[in-house]
């Protein structure tokens, strides 16, 4: 019974988004109502999950321990099915609102629905191939839905470079896979905490390289970026409870294997304080709102991942929760002013918040949430996270990463918030419908509530129940000081933010010429540039140099051949052809000496005869009376005869 | 005796094509595709009857329909054939793609009879070389394919074909004489004296004797490697695939490039078990350095056909680094090297399904407008959704998305070789980006964009010239037609096998496990 609660919740999105990709157009009327009733059955199916606890396995790889398709709920799982359940359902009510009508809805749908199965896989495996079967289903689905547009320019490039990103990352897990059969024998996740020795270092730090590459830690942050040319309820999806939390729920899962090896633990806890402080910067210096929020995005779950490495399994969850909630509420209301006023640059939206008051107020809670300002979520959740990291560099990095958080948190404020000018540049990006529906505004409140409301983390019988749930008992929780200290110093640095941005902007315009704005020149470290140079050269030697060597090589036999033909033609033949010629001569010559000489002697004779017959044919005339003269010659020449003979 | 019906039977029809002159040409191309189709059948019902690691070694035992006759008793040679779980898969790859090319050439119109009675002549050819399991039977079927090939290449290719076909023929024709030799030493090596591939393996030749039993590997890895084909003696099939017609590369890349990995397995590693071993690592290295060469040339192509030839050497490298480390017996335990081996017969059918549909997706280009540079088309998905649809779907199957087929083979290798040649495999998993680069580049510069075609140089050229033939010329560009009825039936079920195998693995893994464990175990020797 439970297992089959457990299939449904991942086969019902992968089979209706399966369908209707198959049925393409024909689909497009009820791919909407479908994708929420979907998503809807989901969620339930997803609580139920988490009540019961189920655990399924379908045959896949027969051939090794651990190659079948395992799916688990445990606690930490319990709480982020739930999690992407609950994130799934709005968010498609959101684009089931907001979607234009002329869209290609099917396609959108199914993909949708596809990505969400893969996450809904992603954090139950139990298996490697479980998890890497989902892992990189999610970032082509991902492809997929950032270059959903794929006919207006730049925005399929904008998915290449989404997936290519993160499947440089991916390889990771291939090879972690790979290690871990050659360390424990079977590739099931709970047995790699076992690993021990080199393959388990080996293994370690292909979990790490992947999940800094889903989670776009650092030095993979850039990818996100170019993210934000998909359709914002992609945005709201990826940024929140899919994709970017997959990384820091992997390295949370996986903590034991990290920390068994020394160093992984630590490296992991560094990349993601680094992010927070780095990225946070970079989302200080943009000017596009979905920027800002990509950016700290990668900034937030670089908390998650400091969570992981310094083993606070129950402040990441929290960071995640809290994170997902509020930054998808944050891109509803990114999506809906892009729509109703066509743009996403800072400068225009100034005041939306004064001109949609329902989304306004929603964002504001966001807002102030990601600033970290007490009593809402992330207050609690960071404070969480800081607790368990032991090392003073380590938790000031943090405590500064939080600090730009409430910066940038306020500097978006301080703009939305602000009276409207009445010049404003609408319409930059495409001609908006000055309308909001309330469809959107509802998912934007929606999600406002526990942005707010996850703040009662920061009982401690709330933070213990939860660590309870994740099997985290006695992971340290903060103190009360702690909880007083970070929360003046979000209030402190929003106040500040703000009062700059109001009094001093040429300093906010001043970090949007630097390097910042420009993600800090990460994108470069992701340039296809080199490979596609060594690859060309490579197809140059391949076509100079190998093709050419084998068409020498031939050319080389037809040269010989031809010498050979040559040495056939001039010496042997010749030799032949001489003797022959020679016979020829010879023949020719006894032909000569035959017709000259016997021949001729014969003619010769031949003819003497025949002139003696012509000769002794004249005196036969016929006429008697020469007879009788030839008669009595003859006579007289015989009488003579006789005379001189006697 | 139903395994000789399975070869024989296209060679059969072939024979009563090439004899019925006046046949018209629709009724030729319908007789094979019942041919293909009844062909295809019958290595189901095999499949059916074959009952997987029944036998305790998959290569010395358990052959299924197995016939051995007399034919060259003074060297023992013999018609010795029969199926195992090598062999089967890739007889059944050999029925599915001949099948879908069939149906693919429903529409020949150039000399369609003939056509069909080559391409079920070639059918026989590959078909006798799975099944061989003598030396001799095994050369002259291996022999055939390419006479076979050659035909169809110089025969009903473009472009520069004759060249083509014939570069293709010379090479290949050495590779296949180094083969002799090698065979040939193995025979001088047998005691006794024998070609029968199974006798052989029971006891193999040249034990004891590295410098003969390297020499005699270094001869049919030669034969084997510019079949298959390895760096650096891939150059003839770029040039091949770019001038053959679409089946016939379908075929050439879908099957013939398997009879050189085919023979790997079944020849070189359980006959030379010891040369094979002492050799594992050259082995590795070549797959490794095929796999970067082949991905790397393929994503700097400008033509579409050369690009996806490229792949294949890629493609190939997995294998050769699978069946290496297969060979590396004192780095890893048999469990991993069993993994890589498997990993690597399955990347054999895999790769034959997924090429085989994109080779095919080719063709439909050049019957659109008689060119695959990628700078003439552009925007596709327009006006032809579903080649789009096929094509991202073969794409991403070939660049080893989860899934589909390639996935499991690859992920196979990987994970089994990783223990054995730890350096080469991570290496070798970056392919697996450069690909997922290359085809997904492929799929931007042919899919999206402004729609844009080549006029079809074949057609009148309107008189007159001037802006009346600008205007035509435009209007003709942007309209291409999208797949119709028989590439879209040849195509789609190949594509659709490659999910149920990247779903379901477990259909052929079954199938294929014991007999790739059995290998390792002669090669463990």
């Amino acid at each position: 019974m439970s297992a089959a609660v457990l299939a449904a919740l991942t086969g019902l999105p992968t089979v209706a988004g399966a369908a209707l990709l198959l049925c393409g157009r024909r689909a497009d009327r009820a791919a909407a109502p479908v994708a929420v009733a979907v998503t809807a059955a989901t969620l339930v199916l997803a609580a139920a999950a988490a009540a019961g606890r189920p655990e399924l396995s379908a045959p896949f790889l027969t051939t090794v321990e651990g190659g079948d398709l395992r799916l688990v709920v445990d606690g930490l799982s319990a709480v982020l099915v739930v999690l992407v359940a609950a994130v799934a359902l709005p968010v498609t009510v959101f684009a089931a609102a907001g979607l234009p009508r002329d869209t290609a809805r099917a396609r959108f749908a199914g993909l949708l629905l596809l990505f969400v199965a893969a996450m809904l896989v992603t954090v139950t495996a139990a298996t490697l191939p479980a998890l890497l079967l989902a892992w990189e289903v999610m970032g082509a689905t991902s492809y997929a839905l950032i270059g959903f547009r794929w006919d207006e320019p730049g925005k399929l490039a904008a998915g290449t470079v989404a997936f290519l990103t993160t499947r440089a990352a991916d390889l990771g897990l291939y090879v972690a896979a790979g290690a871990a059969l050659a360390a424990t024998g079977s590739l099931a996740l709970p047995d790699l905490r076992a690993a021990a020795g080199g393959w388990a270092d080996l293994a370690a730090a292909g979990v790490l390289v992947a999940a800094l590459g889903k989670s776009a830690q650092l030095p993979f942050s850039a990818w996100l970026s170019s993210a934000m040319q998909g359709p914002s309820p992609v945005s709201a999806l990826l940024h929140s409870a899919t994709m970017v939390a997959a990384g820091g729920y992997l390295l949370l899962r996986l903590h034991p294997l990290l920390a068994g090896t020394g160093w992984a633990a630590t490296a992991a806890a560094w990349a993601g304080a680094l992010t927070a402080l780095v990225l946070g910067l970079v989302a200080l210096a943009q000017t596009d709102v979905k920027q800002l929020l990509a950016a700290s995005t990668a900034a937030q779950i670089g908390f998650v991942v400091l969570a992981a490495g310094a083993g606070a399994t129950a402040g990441g969850t929290a960071q995640l929760v809290a994170h997902a909630a509020v930054k998808a509420g944050l891109f509803v209301a990114a999506g809906a002013w892009l729509t109703a006023l066509g743009t996403r640059e800072l400068a225009g939206l100034r005041g939306a918040a004064r001109r949609y008051p329902g989304v306004g107020a929603a964002v504001t809670v966001a807002a102030l949430a990601l600033a970290g300002v007490p009593p809402l979520s992330l207050w609690a959740s960071k404070d969480e996270v800081l607790a368990g990291v032991e090392s003073t560099a380590l938790h000031a990095v943090g405590l500064a990463a939080a600090v730009v958080a409430a910066g940038y948190s306020g500097r978006l404020l301080a703009v939305v918030l602000a009276r409207p000018g009445g010049e404003e540049a609408f319409d930059s990006e495409e001609p908006g419908t000055r309308r909001v529906p309330a469809a959107t505004t509802a998912v934007a409140a929606a999600f406002a509530v526990p942005a707010a409301g996850l703040g009662v983390l920061a009982l401690p019988a709330v933070a213990e129940a939860l660590r309870r749930l994740l099997g985290a008992e006695g992971e340290p929780a903060p103190t009360g000081g702690a909880l007083v200290l970070s929360g003046a110093l979000a209030v402190a640095a929003l106040a500040g933010t703000v009062l700059v941005v109001r009094v001093r902007p040429g300093l906010v315009r001043a970090a949007e010429r630097g390097p910042l704005h420009r993600w800090a020149g990460l994108g470069r470290l992701l340039t296809p540039r080199p490979g596609l140079a060594l690859a060309r050269a490579l197809a140059v030697a391949d076509d100079r140099g190998l093709d050419r060597a084998v068409h020498a090589a031939a050319g080389g036999v037809r040269r010989l051949a031809a010498a050979v033909a040559r040495a056939d033609d001039g010496v042997l033949d010749r030799a032949v052809t001489g003797v022959a010629r020679a016979t020829r001569r010879a023949a020719d010559g006894s032909a000569r000496a035959d017709g000259g000489l016997v021949d001729g002697a014969v003619r010769a004779t031949a003819r003497a005869v025949r002139r003696a017959g012509t000769a002794a044919r004249r005196p036969q005339t016929g006429l008697l009376h020469q007879y009788y003269a030839q008669a009595a010659a003859g006579l007289g020449v015989l009488l003579l005869l006789l005379l001189v003979a006697r | 005796m139903l395994l000789t019906v399975v070869i024989f039977m296209p060679l059969a029809v072939a024979a009563v094509l090439a004899a019925a002159r006046g046949l018209p040409g629709r009724t030729a191309s319908a007789v094979w595709v019942v041919a293909s189709a009844v062909d295809l059948a019958l290595v189901a019902w095999l499949w059916w009857r074959f009952e997987p690691g029944t036998g305790a070694s998959g290569v010395v035992n358990g052959f299924a329909s197995e016939v051995d006759l007399r034919w060259i008793p003074t060297v023992d040679a013999g018609y010795h054939v029969g199926a195992d779980g090598l062999s089967l898969p890739l007889m059944a790859l050999t029925g599915v793609l001949f099948l879908a090319c069939a149906v693919y050439s429903l529409r020949e119109t150039d000399r369609p009879r003939t056509y069909a009675a080559l391409f079920l002549f070639l059918q026989t050819a590959c078909l006798g070389t799975f099944a061989a399991l003598d030396l001799i039977l095994f050369f002259v079927f291996f022999d055939l394919t390419i006479v076979g090939m050659y035909f169809v290449i110089a025969g009903w290719g473009h472009g520069d074909a004759r060249r083509s076909a014939l570069t293709f023929f010379l090479y290949t024709f050495v590779g296949s004489l180094a083969l002799l030799v090698g065979f040939i030493g193995l025979f001088l090596g047998s005691e006794p004296r024998t070609f029968d591939m199974v006798a052989l393996a029971a006891d193999p030749p040249l034990a004891g004797s590295p410098v003969a039993g390297g020499l005699v590997l270094l001869a049919i890895g030669l034969g084997l490697a510019v079949k298959t084909p390895l760096f650096p003696f891939h150059t003839w099939l770029p040039d091949a695939h770019t001038d053959a017609p679409a089946t016939g590369s379908a075929v050439l890349a879908g099957v013939l490039l398997k009879l050189g990995t085919y023979g790997f397995v079944r020849i070189a590693m359980p006959i030379l078990p010891e040369a094979w071993q002492r050799w594992a690592t050259v082995v590795v290295v070549f797959g490794v350095v095929s796999v970067l060469w082949g991905a790397l040339v393929a994503l700097a192509q400008t033509d579409v056909k050369r690009m996806i030839a490229y792949t294949s050497v890629n493609h190939m490298g997995y294998v050769l680094l699978g069946l290496g480390a297969a060979g590396m017996v004192a780095a890893a335990d048999e469990g991993a090297r069993t993994v890589a081996t498997v990993g690597a017969v399955y990347q054999m059918v895999s790769h034959g399904l997924l090429t085989g549909a994109l080779f095919l997706l080719a063709g439909v280009l050049w019957s659109r407008g008689h060119t695959y540079a990628f700078d003439r088309w552009g925007g596709l998905a327009r006006p032809a959704p579903l080649f789009a649809a096929a094509l991202a779907v073969a794409a991403f199957g070939s660049l080893g998305l989860p899934g589909l087929s390639g996935f499991v083979a690859e992920f196979q290798v990987f994970t089994g070789a990783l223990e054995a040649a730890p350096v080469a495999t991570v290496i070798a998993v970056l392919g697996i980006l450069v690909t997922a680069g290359l085809f997904l580049l492929a799929l931007q510069r042919l899919l999206t964009g402004e729609t844009t075609a080549p006029s079809p140089g074949r057609g009148p050229e309107p008189a007159g010239g001037g802006e009346g033939a600008t205007a035509v010329r435009e209007r003709t560009a942007v309209r291409v037609a999208d797949l119709r009825a028989p590439e879209l039936l040849a195509i789609v079920p190949l594509l659709a096998l490659s999910v149920v195998l990247g779903l379901l693995p477990w259909v052929l893994l079954d199938v294929i496990e014991p007999a790739a464990a059995a290998v390792v175990e002669l090669v463990g020797r």
